[in-house]
């Protein structure tokens, strides 16, 4: 067994390791050790994904080698390693961006706590993603979600306990949706593993046996983890959570939380239920129609705005929405475009968020769009970020949003029932992201007020804040222009995901 | 079909149960009984698992000397998933209980509309 096959296990361990030392450390030194704890991640991930790349095999890793039905196991392919990779980076940039913000928002005794909860909030997502048994990723979904809702609650306000208090209880929600869909399938197939319930999947659908149940776990665990994802109707926490916490929570919740969750959903569509049984259950449908939902609800709601933070939360629930909408098309090239645009979302959604803090900084701290006249020309660099992220989101090409879009469109084409409905709809969401980040970007750029007490303000961002928006522009550049060996690697994971070795 | 419902009352009252829970957490607006509700439905869910481990007459999966043959004891699993569901939920309900007592000692009430409506007040 080459030594690879222990970065996923290995990944996790140090994660976890990190948060638990951190109760240890002081509130600087909880922090260099997420961060640096998260950079060997990341390099270890970069690794793991050369090497699947080069050999273009995918692996399971026994925990403990114990075989199959005793022991837990762990899966990586080409899929997995490029979504741990690209997690961890933005994590690490989230975090090192948003640090003085965190100082300044967060009692001092509690920083440390915040760094922990970022360390726990890794070690979920990449169990999420790694994860072959469908237990423990109902276990690490709570962890996920306590984690979540505690670098919400972290600022203390009336504001985020009361958010926090919401996402809590939606999440909950769906937590038990999804644990009861677990007892079922348990109850059905006797089986955790994702290979054995595969089997036990293909056996009932060439059978037809238990076909209403399985309809049920299917919809159960697509509905529970949509709750926990936000898809429109299921969005109602998200706007509150995301738009008061802290700039740094706000990037790592829009940017890769949202994603830890679509990535489980299609793991259960790949690995448990098999994409054609999954397919023929006609729960993908029904993600479609509120994909496309989100897609328009979540622009109307972000048009109607006037606090950034609000707003950019919004767009996320209508990017969420194309996400869903491309694993509803139901078809190969929809799957990657939707795969595509989480890697999109989860670069472009962190840089707006930590621009849009880098801009009311220089406005009084006030979210108000009205109050933030002139703001792009007192912080240019911000000011440079949110342009940037805006026009991606809207769909500019040479972005990396356009190039999510033009395959959205790629895989409408091969499935004509959907074609025309999902074109009209792309059309129209591009209209509205269009309309609410335009007038955003005028208003930064108009001429300073004369009577605004913050005209003379001069952006005071650190080195480190500077470093992190030029990394996250040429990141956006790179993906929009080079995007050809992503899709491909996306291709070749989702046929690993789908049980092609 | 009224054989499989009397067979397995367990099941059904686990359901009845889970959908309580969950339409209390659901629907009510004081976050204590939204707490309880969490709690009815986690509940339920081990009800059910437990229920699916069980096999009549046989021994609890602890092993006994003389009595190596598997066929004489239940499914251990489904109580493994039941203690590892229990814990899950106890961290939950901590979590969410140290949540209300900030926001009771901030506002005053349990009731989430008006606890929505004073943080409004306090933003604009």
């Amino acid at each position: 067994m080459a030594l690879a096959h222990n970065i996923p296990f290995i990944s996790i361990m140090i994660t976890i390791l990190a948060a638990v030392t951190s109760l240890l450390a002081d509130k600087n030194r909880a922090a260099r050790l997420c961060i640096g704890a998260l950079t060997v991640v990341a390099f270890l991930s970069a690794i793991l994904f050369a090497y699947l790349w080069q050999t273009g095999t995918s692996f399971t890793f026994s925990m403990g080698h114990f075989p199959a039905p005793w022991g837990n196991e762990l899966q990586a392919g080409l899929f997995e390693a490029l979504m741990a990779l690209t997690f961890t980076v933005v994590m690490i940039l989230s975090l090192v961006a948003g640090r003085e913000r965190v100082v300044a928002d967060i009692a001092p005794s509690r920083q440390g706590m915040y760094y922990l909860l970022c360390s726990l909030l890794t070690c979920s997502l990449l169990a999420l993603i790694y994860t072959n048994d469908i237990f423990t990723a109902y276990v690490f979904v709570e962890i996920n979600t306590l984690a979540a809702c505690g670098i919400v609650a972290a600022k203390d306000t009336g504001e985020t306990i009361t958010a926090t208090i919401r996402y809590l209880v939606m999440s909950l929600l769906g937590s038990g949706l999804i644990l009861i869909a677990v007892s079922l399938l348990y109850a059905i197939t006797g089986h955790l593993l994702m290979n054995d319930l595969l089997s036990s999947m293909t056996e009932l659908a060439a059978s037809g046996d238990y076909a209403m149940p399985c309809m049920v776990i299917m919809l159960f665990l697509a509905i529970g983890l949509a709750i926990k994802s936000a898809l429109f109707p299921f969005h109602t926490w998200l706007p509150s959570a995301h738009g008061s916490a802290t700039a740094a929570s706000s990037a790592i919740l829009s940017g890769i939380v949202l994603k830890g969750y679509i990535i489980l959903l299609l793991k259960i569509f790949y690995r448990v239920f098999g994409l054609s049984f999954a397919r023929d259950l006609r729960v993908a449908d029904l993600l479609f129609v509120f994909g496309l939902l989100g897609m328009i609800m979540g622009s109307v709601f972000a048009v109607r705005e006037k606090n950034l933070k609000h707003m950019l939360a919004y767009s996320s629930v209508a990017q969420v929405g194309y996400i869903f909408m491309g694993i509803g098309l139901s078809t190969d090239i929809g799957m990657v475009a939707a795969c595509f645009h989480i890697l999109a979302h989860a670069i472009t959604k962190p840089l707006l968020f930590l621009a849009a803090d880098g801009l009311m900084d220089v406005s009084g701290h006030s979210k108000n769009i009205f109050n933030m006249q002139g703001a792009a020309r007192r912080n240019i660099l911000a000011g440079i970020a949110f342009t940037i992220g805006a026009l991606s989101m809207i769909g500019i090409p040479m972005f990396s949003g356009f190039v999510s879009k033009f395959y959205f469109v790629q895989g409408s084409f091969q499935n004509p029932d959907k074609m025309l409905v999902t074109l009209i709809v792309l059309a129209l969401s591009t209209v509205l992201n269009a309309m609410y980040y335009l007038p955003v970007l005028v208003t930064l750029y108009l001429s300073n007020d004369e009577q605004s007490p913050h005209r003379h303000r001069q952006s005071a961002n650190s080195r480190n804040y500077q470093s992190v928006m030029i990394i996250f522009i040429l990141l956006n550049f790179i993906l929009g222009m080079f995007y050809e060996p992503v899709i491909k690697a996306l291709e070749q994971g989702l046929l690993m995901l789908g049980g092609a070795h | 079909m009224e054989f499989h419902l009397f067979t397995n009352y367990v099941e059904i009252a686990a359901v009845i149960l889970f959908s309580v829970g969950f339409t209390t957490l659901l629907f009510h607006q004081n976050l204590m009984k939204k707490i309880i509700g969490f709690n009815i439905m986690d509940t339920a869910i081990f009800l059910f698992l437990a229920a699916k481990g069980y096999i009549a007459g046989r021994m609890a999966p602890i092993l006994v000397e003389g009595a190596n043959d598997p066929a004489l004891y239940i499914n251990p699993v489904p109580s493994a998933l039941v203690l590892t569901g229990i814990v899950v939920s106890v961290s939950v309900t901590a979590f969410a209980l140290a949540l209300v007592l900030r926001l009771y000692e901030r506002y005053g009430t349990l009731h989430l509309d008006e606890i929505l409506y004073l943080t409004r007040g306090e933003h604009d």
